[in-house]
């Protein structure tokens, strides 16, 4: 690799050519501070924040932008580098709610940490005029508070970039401008999907989930309800970072324990439903190649992905599997068979989801999710919710003791927990399928070609004699090409998986935020997703048809795959939408 | 929140409408199209209201946010029509000085619109503009071609009814 040499603060340093100055820094253990920088998203020079001295450049320059030349000479540590940036700081403050001490975000806000590290003295500096904004409470699984943006354009840039859908952005100008949807409609008048990829980005809390732990603790506290809970694949693997862990740590065992303590009734596992998914989408996928079906068939997991498709490719609504997300069926499964067999009014059940995801608080909502009459799932906590909750009651999380869920919806295999990963359910929809196609055991569990955090990926596994061409895309954007090389006939699949958020669940909207600091410099999708696929290597079931909960599910209740009882309680229907309303 | 729109119904022909997707298809696959679109656009209807975005997003696959952040950030486009009469009020340093604010404030209670605002019947529409060279008029507000000076917020009543 090509190096150049310069100095910073008087320190040489060897970078590789064409390096950042923020990137050459990084290996000088020098962390220049940013706010509106996210690596290959959000690249617009345009907070100041990181601002340092190049000798001989006319003015200070954006290092998160400004790429290093030989001999070049930088300060980063200079009294008018820092004072630029605490000034900076000020001026943003001079405009923002400046509400620390009620903000969900206290405590892991960008702007909160920066403010103290430059120590910025007096947050009422520059009094002037304010703008006001109302709050935008119109979408299902989310809340905006223009009054607390500092106008990073983070947002705007993944769903834009990232996601390929662009509702929200910068509009007016000066000191109006404001982030906001076209002439001002609510973010649940418009075509956004619900990812919650843009509050994951937030630096500040202007984006934030819609919190609905008051109504989980009120639940927990009714003595007529049976409150039940569910947590998804992915919530074990970043609810630690919620208390401090490393990016990547397990922490299924303690998540046990705390919601055991929270007072929940049973503590299961969407990883069941998981499994139950996969017996379900592989009956489907088999008997839609044997009998002439609409192919490719698409998974129907992520219901940011859902909706996106409703709304961006409503004529390949047919392609979607007809099988309800993990959440959707766990819920539908308790309420009916587990009711049934407890001897529980289901409407006396209230199901709890703790979810990766912002949009499963829309799916929750949807049509056709009410298999025993009552909705299938009554409420959708994010993983910063859950960890909310535990900080509330004041449980020592780390020091917890790790325990197992309960029997019988709590048991799962290795291939249900890799759902939480890109890829993931077409290697679990993989195991099965091929297993059951070709009546033989898997020699080799692992579908190493359909892993890793690549946008899209392909692959042919020949099956029982017949070549299986499958692909599987995360981020909207991503999936967008891959659907358009599908309808232009360039691509060829049998089936495709597709998750909402870049890298899967692992990354969802619901996560716990990371900061830009982070984020730039750490792949944390690749983190998460080795916790999920460490935890399938382990498992004494690693085939979702191994699940001993499942068979006896399908032999006292639902008989088989698909059948007629399965198709009621575990199956749905989706709708056409439109990108803009209609006028004409 | 709500749909911020023009306050006057829409009332775009099949002509204009024939003649916006000639411009899009002549345009389309240009870099850059979507500024020089808008502004033949705004040529054929005389703004650019949401009904005439969506169908610029819809043919373009561009958006709706993306438009309507470039037509409020640009002084050249609006969203709102001119109506019969267009009134402007300076706001430039001298007129202001001299009260051309409350002149404005007046002017927006009475017609009840904002800057850049035209009433439900087409016949008002109201805008703030900076210096129009006749500071020694200050305050001065302009109707359509008619100019008007010296004024104080009482003279505006009398103004309006001019043209009922």
């Amino acid at each position: 690799m090509e190096t150049v040499n310069i100095k910073i603060n008087g320190m040489p340093v060897e970078a590789p050519k064409g390096s950042t100055i923020l990137e050459a820094a990084k290996l000088a253990h020098i962390d220049i501070p940013t706010l509106c920088f996210l690596k290959d998203i959000n690249e617009i020079g345009a907070c100041r924040i990181c601002v340092v001295e190049v000798k001989g450049a006319r003015s200070l320059v954006a290092a998160c932008m400004y790429p290093i030349a030989e001999g070049m000479e930088i300060i980063t540590n200079s009294h008018k580098v820092l004072d630029s940036r605490r000034k900076t700081l000020e001026l943003i403050l001079s405009d923002h709610d400046r509400k620390c001490l009620s903000c969900v975000r206290s405590g892991n806000c960008e702007l909160q940490k920066l403010c103290n590290d430059l120590k910025v003295e007096n947050e009422y500096l520059y009094d002037g005029e304010r703008t006001h904004y109302e709050l935008d409470n119109t979408s299902a699984h989310m809340v905006r508070d223009n009054n607390k943006c500092i106008l990073c354009r983070r947002c705007s840039a993944v769903c834009d970039k990232v996601q390929g859908i662009g509702v929200i952005g910068a509009n007016e100008r000066g000191f109006d401008t404001n982030i906001s949807c076209a002439f001002d409609m609510g973010l649940g008048d418009t075509s956004c999907v619900s990812c919650g990829q843009c509050i994951a980005v937030c630096p500040t809390g202007a984006l934030l989930e819609k919190d609905y732990t008051d109504e989980v603790f009120a639940a927990l506290a009714d003595p007529d309800k049976y409150v039940v809970v569910q947590t998804a694949p992915a919530v074990r693997a970043a609810l630690g970072e919620a208390f401090g862990l490393p990016i990547g740590t397990n922490v299924q065992g303690k998540m046990v324990a705390a919601l055991r303590r929270l007072g929940f009734e049973k503590v299961f596992d969407t990883d069941f439903s998981a499994d139950l998914t996969i017996m379900e989408e592989a009956n489907e996928l088999i008997d839609r190649i044997s009998n002439g079906g609409v192919l490719p068939m698409i998974t129907s997991c992520s219901p940011g992905w859902i909706k996106y498709c409703e709304h961006y490719y409503p004529d390949m609504i047919p392609n979607l599997s007809t099988c309800k997300s993990p959440q959707q069926m766990f819920g539908a499964i308790t309420k009916t068979y587990y009711a049934e067999k407890m001897g529980i009014d289901p409407a006396k059940i209230v199901m709890v989801s703790v979810m990766p995801c912002t949009a499963k608080k829309f799916e929750i909502g949807r049509e056709d999710q009410s298999a025993a009459g009552v909705p299938d799932v009554d409420i959708s906590i994010t993983t910063r919710e859950l960890a909310r909750m535990i900080e509330r009651v004041g449980l020592n999380f780390l020091s917890l003791p790790d325990e197992d869920f309960d029997d019988p919806l709590g048991r799962s295999t290795g291939a249900a927990v890799i759902f939480g990963a890109t890829g993931g359910v077409m290697e679990a929809a993989l195991r099965t399928a091929v297993e059951t196609l070709t009546g033989e055991e898997l020699a080799n569990l692992d579908f190493k070609e359909v892993r890793g955090t690549k946008g899209i990926k392909e692959a042919v596994y020949n099956v029982a004699g017949m070549d299986v061409n499958v692909a599987v895309a995360s981020g909207l954007s991503n999936a967008r090409k891959l659907l358009d090389d599908v309808k232009s006939g360039k691509a060829n699949y049998h089936f495709i998986e597709v998750m909402g958020c870049p890298g899967g669940c692992v990354n969802g909207g619901g996560q716990p935020q990371q900061p830009g600091v982070v984020r730039n410099f750490t792949d944390i999708r690749a983190l998460r997703a080795k916790a999920l696929y460490d935890i399938d290597a382990n498992m004494p079931h690693r085939k979702s048809h191994d699940n001993p909960s499942i068979k006896m599910l399908y032999s006292e209740y639902l008989e088989r795959p698909g059948s007629h009882k399965a198709h009621h309680i575990l199956h749905t229907t989706y709708v056409e939408r439109s990108v803009n309303k209609s006028f004409k | 929140m709500g749909m911020q729109n023009s306050t006057v119904p829409f009332a775009g022909t099949r002509e204009q409408e024939a003649a916006l997707l000639e411009v899009i298809s002549e345009h389309k696959d240009d870099r850059g199209a979507l500024m020089p679109i808008l502004q033949k656009a705004q040529e054929i209807y005389g703004y650019l209201p949401i009904e005439v975005q969506t169908i610029i997003s819809d043919e373009m696959n561009i958006p709706l946010e993306k438009i309507y952040g470039i037509v409020t950030f640009y002084s050249q486009f609006s969203l709102n029509p001119k109506g019969k009469f267009n009134i402007s009020v300076c706001l430039g340093t001298a007129c202001y000085v001299k009260g051309s604010g409350d002149i404005f404030n007046k002017l927006q209670e009475l017609l009840g619109v904002d800057d850049g605002g035209c009433t439900a019947d087409g016949k008002f529409s109201l805008e703030s503009c900076r210096c129009i060279g006749a500071c020694g008029l200050a305050p001065v507000l302009t109707v359509n071609e008619d100019v008007y000076g010296k004024l104080g917020v009482d003279d505006i009543e009398g103004i309006l009814k001019k043209y009922e």
